[in-house]
């Protein structure tokens, strides 16, 4: 140690890990947090397709009200959207897959899969909205 | 008196005190997730926007009972060990105990509910 706390009166001056408000943002910080954040979001449409399911199994007039809500503009859109996250999250957890056996850790290869998350889970939403 | 030594007690477990079973319980699920989600995703797609008699013959079907009730089971499973992992990370003591035992509530709850109307509509 070359320098010690003792017989100070004031801490020593260490760096700061970077504040939020000055982080710079870069591809493979905030493909990692849309991971987080599209997992997470993915309850509300697990919600609505279990309430769906229970309408359905339910009665006429129950299952009259949960398709209304699915299929009406507000419904298509968080629908539409929740698609994208679960292909996006996909992506990325195989990303994580491939980190978890200690290959692709570094920059280059990160960004590059970055990418194929951001691309891919776009390209795979329309596939799947082709098929449907 | 337990004749075990602090450091054995300690050993692999980490922070977390259940080592690291909580991180591979999400590999072995995020694997299996894989596998059936991108059936499900357009099977379930294709039932929406159907009348009730056609939504309750598509989930009646034993292939898709079968894998709705697996997606359900194990999606939001996954779900709840992911969310105690973001709960983890930025909240402490009661708030985080509370958060995590909501979440699981929610998450098993939700597979109830679930299971019980396929339940209903397959058998």
């Amino acid at each position: 140690m070359a320098e010690t706390n003792e017989g100070r009166t004031t801490p020593a001056q260490r760096p700061l890990s970077p504040h939020l408000q000055i982080y710079r943002p870069q591809l493979t910080s905030i493909t990692s947090i849309l991971t987080r954040i599209t997992g997470n979001a993915l309850i509300v449409a697990s919600l609505m397709i279990v309430w769906w399911l229970f309408a359905a199994a339910t009665s006429d007039a129950y299952f009259a009200v949960a398709d209304a809500v699915m299929t009406s503009w507000f419904g298509t859109l968080v629908l539409t959207l929740s698609l994208w996250a679960v292909w996006y999250h996909y992506l990325a957890g195989l990303r994580h897959l491939v980190w978890d056996s200690g290959r692709g850790l570094d920059l280059p290869t990160a960004e590059k899969m970055g990418w194929g998350c951001i691309i891919g889970s776009v390209v795979l939403t329309i596939i799947t909205l082709l098929l449907v | 008196m337990r004749y075990i030594t602090p450091l054995k007690n300690a050993q692999n477990k980490g922070a977390a005190g259940s080592g690291t079973e909580h991180h591979w319980s999400m590999i072995v699920s995020s694997v299996g997730l894989a596998l059936i989600v991108p059936v499900f995703l357009v099977a379930f797609g294709r039932a929406l926007g159907g009348d009730r008699a056609e939504v309750l013959s598509v989930f009646s079907n034993p292939f898709m009972a079968v894998l709705t009730a697996l997606v359900i089971f194990f999606g939001l499973r996954h779900f709840a060990s992911g969310a105690q992992t973001m709960i983890e990370d930025y909240s402490q003591g009661g708030t985080r105990q509370g958060l995590i035992i909501a979440v699981t509530i929610l998450s098993y709850g939700l597979i109830a509910v679930g299971l019980f109307a396929l339940a209903r509509i397959a058998l």
